[in-house]
């Protein structure tokens, strides 16, 4: 069977093959969100941070395998790590500066977002034109299919694979270990952390970091995995929608991953119409996304009552 | 008039923000200077191109115009405890608005077939731009009340509604230009038909500033005024302060949300209106100029004050103005202005905690005499 003849079929086909490839930056960074206002802070600044992992990890994995002689089987990996320690650096700001008296985290969020990507944009201009080595990607097509297309859809990322295995220990990590219990506890209550001797800060400046590692780890995905080039359009406000996904998932990891697929799925939908030459309403198929997370947020917020699972002390968002 | 404590709270809130201000030019300097541009170089070039004679300076009064009507959209709101962002998404819309019903007021169609572009209606400028203007405002307005009705009614958090805003307002834009408006003549950037020149906003006499920075003036003034000497901004102000409190004393406090983000949005989308009818005389992708959010920056470092915006707004539009003097003689990346609004916002956050607790602007306090406490002053004893 070849390409040609998938026809209609192409439209879920691609769709599918969008939510494997796509939604990986929605987990990783939804993942940070959680671990970060489990603690009962919010960092609205991913968008920034996500901006700063893709830069750092295509700029990385160009240098490596071009001017440091690094195989390019390795540097892309090397570029992922790099991406996950700038992503907390962005971090430690935000958590330094969101702990400081009568400073409010979500204009803090606001601020980073324009620093991270104004910082991502001006060191990352020399690496827009040269091409960096990818990160490879298993090809589960070949197991299943002989199409082509098939294939190519089903290729899939270690990355993604140790995301979606990041959200059950995640899971666990919260329900069943002593550090978990304490972030759970500097979330909900404060009070009760501070009676239990945990240094609320001391933990919510983790939390931030480590959630923002995870956050520029989802943009070396965007840079070294897909659409896997770096420019200055390459996020499209995943940074952001994830964090109104955590509010959709509950803040639990778990229900994280499925919001993510659902959500690379809807971000598929305007390519894989394009693909069978349906150019009629491309942009606002585009914005489906947004629309969609717009919607969720309508159907889940209520005045009535703070939303069930919501940490306590998350001022801002339960409201 | 003027007791102590007043003449010290006003140095604060002046002082504040003018040091983050110059700390930020600083940290600039430092960020330049690791680049490896010599950041005296830069300050210089800055100055040069932003304020250093009428010419530059009528750059800079230019991209002030909008700058102070997006800060308000932010501005405004902020009073009444909301943090909105939904600036540029305001602005496109109430471009989009106002352009279409130009357009209609000139050609009678939106897409003008050929006759009809040959015969402008006569119909008098002032009318037609006052037209415009009212499409953008109330175009502008209803779609950041919607964020409110959304907070309000929902509860739905309005920082992350309104940016979520800002890309379906963009991609609404984008869809009308690449179809149903399109103007098949333009054919470098997808764009609306233009307006007639007879219908765009003209400049001021012999300048090359546009009447849109008086708009901005005005609108700064009203809005001053609106907030700070009327019993609907002091029910905002009360509202912002203590919700619980202004809903025990009656005040209706969904109808304020609402109606102040209607207010916040129309000012945005009076800048749109401006951006078209003076600058671009069409709508397409160049409306998305991030004027929307330097005017979150803006709303930021004024602390939300309408008068302070209008100062803001100018001295951010220089260095905004000065972007393009950076890039020509310094060949320094386009996206240094960002990495520069980003520091000024996180200084200026930071500066938020300062209130209170420097020493020159407290309050002396004539019975304690000042001593430092025993523990610190004798450790050895």
């Amino acid at each position: 069977m070849a390409a040609e003849s998938i026809g209609w079929w192409g439209v879920p086909l691609g769709i599918l093959a969008g939510t494997l490839r796509g939604s990986a930056p929605f987990l990783f960074v939804s993942l940070g969100e959680c671990l970060t206002e489990k603690s009962g802070k919010i960092n609205l600044g991913l968008e920034g941070t996500l901006l700063m992992g893709a830069m750092s990890a295509y700029a990385i994995s160009y240098l490596g395998s071009e001017k440091w002689g690094i195989p390019s089987s390795i540097s892309p990996w090397l570029g992922v790590l790099v991406a996950g320690i700038a992503g907390m650096g962005m971090g430690f700001i935000h958590a330094w500066l969101s702990q400081q008296p009568k400073v409010n985290d979500v204009a803090v969020g606001i601020a980073m977002i324009i620093f991270g990507s104004g910082l991502a944009f001006y060191l990352g201009k020399p690496f827009i034109q040269p091409q960096a080595p990818q990160l490879q990607t298993f090809e589960l097509g070949g197991f299943f299919t002989n199409s082509p297309a098939l294939q190519s859809a089903l290729k899939i990322s270690p990355l993604f694979l140790i995301g979606v295995a990041l959200a059950p220990a995640m899971n666990w990590f919260f329900k069943s270990t002593r550090p978990g219990l304490f972030i759970r506890a500097v979330g909900d209550s404060p009070d009760a952390a501070l009676a239990m001797g945990v240094s609320i800060k001391k933990v919510r400046m983790l939390c931030i970091i480590a959630g923002s590692f995870l956050a520029g780890i989802g943009g070396a995905y965007l840079s070294l995995v897909y659409p896997g080039s770096w420019t200055e359009k390459i996020s499209s406000g995943q940074g952001l929608m994830a964090v109104a996904l955590v509010i959709f998932a509950r803040w639990n990891p778990i229900q994280c991953l499925w919001a993510s697929l659902f959500f690379g799925g809807a971000q598929a939908i305007a390519p894989a119409l394009q693909a069978v030459g349906i150019d009629q309403g491309y942009y606002l198929f585009n914005a489906a996304p947004y629309v969609l997370t717009l919607l969720i947020m309508i159907i889940t917020c209520s005045p009535k009552k703070t939303l069930s699972g919501a940490p306590g002390a998350l001022g801002t968002i339960s409201g | 008039m003027l007791n102590s404590t007043n003449w010290r709270k006003t140095a604060e809130a002046i002082a504040i923000p003018i040091g983050a201000l110059l700390f930020s030019l600083v940290l600039f300097g430092v960020f330049c200077a690791l680049a490896g541009k010599n950041p005296f170089e830069v300050y210089g070039l800055i100055y040069k191109s932003a304020f250093g004679n009428w010419r530059a300076f009528q750059g800079t009064l230019l991209r002030a115009a909008p700058l102070m009507l997006t800060a308000l959209c932010t501005a405004l709101p902020a009073r009444l405890g909301l943090m909105i962002i939904g600036n540029e998404g305001a602005l496109v819309i109430g471009g989009l608005a106002s352009v279409m019903a130009g357009l209609v007021m000139s050609y009678g169609s939106v897409v003008p077939s050929a006759e009809q572009l040959k015969s402008v209606s006569g119909l008098p400028p002032i009318f037609v731009l006052l037209v415009m203007a009212l499409a953008g405002i109330v175009a502008g307005g209803l779609w950041i009340a919607a964020v409110g009705a959304l907070r309000h009614y929902r509860a739905v958090n309005e920082t992350i509604s309104s940016l979520l805003m800002n890309y379906i307002a963009i991609a609404i834009m984008n869809q009308l230009v690449g179809g149903p408006i399109k103007d098949p003549g333009e054919t470098i950037k997808a764009s609306s038909y233009a307006l007639p020149d007879i219908y765009r906003l003209t400049n001021l006499p012999s300048t090359r500033i546009h009447y849109g920075l008086l708009y901005g003036i005005i609108v700064c003034a009203i809005a001053y005024f609106l907030i700070q000497h009327t019993t609907f901004g002091f029910a905002a102000r009360t509202a912002g302060g203590n919700v619980k409190a202004a809903r025990i004393a009656g005040l209706p406090v969904g109808k304020l949300t609402i109606i102040i983000c209607f207010l916040a949005g129309s000012c945005a989308g009076l800048a749109g209106m401006v951006e078209v009818a003076a600058v671009h005389g069409r709508v397409n992708e160049s409306l998305v100029a991030g004027y929307g959010y330097t005017g979150i920056l803006v709303a930021f470092v004024a602390r939300y004050n309408p008068i302070a915006c209008v100062l803001v707004s100018i001295v951010l539009g220089g260095i905004l103005a000065s972007g393009g003097a950076l890039q020509r003689s310094l060949e320094m990346p386009d996206a240094t202005a960002l990495v520069f609004q980003g520091l000024v916002f996180l200084v200026i956050l930071y500066s938020e905690s300062l209130y209170g607790r420097l020493k020159i602007f407290k309050e002396p306090t004539p019975k304690a005499p000042v001593m430092s406490p025993p523990s610190t002053a004798a450790p050895a004893s």
